[in-house]
């Protein structure tokens, strides 16, 4: 138990704060909620993995990867909300997720499990996560310009629809972390929440960004310290940090 | 002396833009029909009309950002640099940002930046501001000097409704000149400041969907026609300098 604590501290501190930087594009987007359904696209994905005993990540993000596109490729070919389009393929999942999935493990899979960390995934997690960093980092300028006015971008030479899919991969990949720490439940306040905590207080890019990987990664580091004093689960534990923390940050509103 | 004019003649000459038959069609909507005109390097072409009349799609026609039929020719077409300042920004407030960070979304030079933003009247403390705080006349600076920075042949500019002033005597209108001259910069510009229009057009195209008249300012700016083009009668003066 102590290495897996360890090996779940690690993993969740990277994921948290990779998870905080990519929320921030999420708020600009207003996909606060649909990160929330994301989190349910993956169900199905998880059960397969745990009938079929690899790991629950990777499950998902085949499932999220699918939806993902499935919304991308609605999104080009109807003029209906993003919203709506997530919100067929959520329920659609969620439904197939609690079909699926063993009775006894449905618990753990809703708000996360950490006693199945191994070494090796989180290596892999840690180092998908510094990916994911990067790539995100490349498309951060361009998906901020592209929020302000498209016509700017384009005439900047920005290529659109490329970068969303490229921006829609990366938050099906951090749920997919994601879920492993806090639970499909849980992953979109994981992303959400230090993004909006960071939003009350800062004044520049540079703030913002900094603040919502900070607060991603100490909400971690707190949510644990809280679960080896009172046992409960980890995962609403950091959620509950997060939310501490986005209360406290109101008062401080700038 | 001589040949300086003559070198303005010969640049003057140069069709920088042909517009032929040109429609929009947005949502099933007619928005511009059959539009036909050109401009050459240097001029700058002001686009007059009511609101709804077309003006911003005509704008983001020409910039390339929505479908249309008949011809539209930038030259040389491949290359051409073309500034945008767009009415306005209502989502730029959801993401908090400085005046520098907005400038850093874009690929330019820091010298050609500064240069700009000084001749623009933009103090280092505006950048530092938070873009949600800043005034509509700050904000505006911001987005000309946008569009100015990266060195573009042409200027697309969409005027808000009220105009800005830089100082009292400097207007945002004297710059351009001044860029226009400097830099054989072509502008088109949307406005409804008819004293704008007389000031500093070269050639005027009133439209309403259709294009009601194209030409030279003082050969076809009549009130006649600028009751045609607005519905109703429209009084105004010629400022005469």
């Amino acid at each position: 138990m102590g290495d897996q604590f360890l090996f779940s501290l690690i993993t969740g501190i990277f994921i948290g704060g990779v998870a905080g930087y990519l929320g921030t594009l999420m708020l600009q987007k207003r996909m606060a909620l649909v990160s929330d359904a994301l989190g349910h696209l993956a169900l199905p994905g998880m059960g397969l993995a745990l009938l079929l005993g690899f790991d629950v990540s990777l499950g998902a993000f085949f499932f999220l990867a699918l939806g993902i596109l499935l919304i991308w490729f609605f999104e080009i070919k109807t003029s209906l909300p993003m919203e709506a389009l997530v919100g067929v393929l959520f329920v659609t999942s969620l439904a197939i997720g609690f079909l699926i999935i063993p009775e006894s493990e449905l618990l753990h899979a809703l708000i996360g499990d950490i006693s199945k960390v191994s070494f090796e995934m989180t290596i892999f997690s840690v180092v998908l996560a510094i990916f994911l960093f990067f790539v995100i980092r490349n498309i951060y300028r361009g998906m901020v310009l592209t929020h302000i006015s498209e016509d700017l971008a384009r005439n900047e030479g920005i290529k659109i629809k490329r970068q969303n899919l490229i921006y829609l991969l990366s938050v099906a990949a951090m749920v997919a972390l994601g879920i492993k720490i806090v639970g499909s439940l849980l992953v979109g306040a994981l992303m959400i929440v230090p993004a909006a905590t960071a939003r009350n207080l800062s004044k520049t890019l540079r703030n913002y960004t900094f603040l919502a990987s900070f607060f991603g990664i100490i909400s971690v580091f707190f949510g644990a310290l809280l679960f080896k004093i009172t046992n409960f689960p980890l995962g609403p534990l950091i959620i509950l940090v997060n939310s501490s923390l986005f209360i406290i940050s109101i008062i401080f509103k700038k | 002396m001589e040949n300086l004019i003559l070198k303005e003649k010969n640049q003057s000459s140069e069709v920088i833009l042909k517009v032929r038959g040109l429609s929009v069609e947005l949502e099933g909507e007619k928005i511009l029909e059959n539009l036909s005109f050109e401009i050459k390097k240097g001029e700058i072409l002001t686009i007059l009309g009511p609101n709804g009349a077309g003006k911003t799609v005509l704008l983001r026609t020409l910039l390339g950002v929505l479908p249309y039929k008949g011809e539209i020719i930038w030259s040389p077409p491949q290359g051409l640099k073309i500034g945008y300042v767009p009415q306005r920004l209502p989502f730029i407030k959801d993401v908090p940002m400085n005046g520098k960070e907005f400038f850093s979304l874009k690929n330019v030079l820091e010298n050609d930046l500064v240069k700009i933003l000084n001749l623009l009247g933009i103090e280092k403390e505006i950048l530092e501001k938070k873009i949600g705080e800043l005034s509509s006349g700050q904000f505006q600076r911001l987005l000309i000097g946008w569009a100015l920075s990266g060195n573009p042949q042409v200027l697309l500019f969409d005027e808000p409704t009220s105009g800005i002033d830089i100082s009292g005597e400097k207007t945002i209108y004297s710059l351009l000149k001044q860029f226009q001259k400097e830099r054989d910069l072509t502008i088109l510009l949307v406005t409804h400041d008819l004293n704008v229009v007389y000031k500093y057009s070269s050639k005027v195209l009133c439209l309403n969907k259709r294009a009601l008249c194209f030409g030279k300012l003082r050969e076809i700016l009549t009130p006649d026609l600028l009751e045609k083009v607005y519905g109703t009668e429209i009084k105004f003066y010629e400022h005469k300098h």
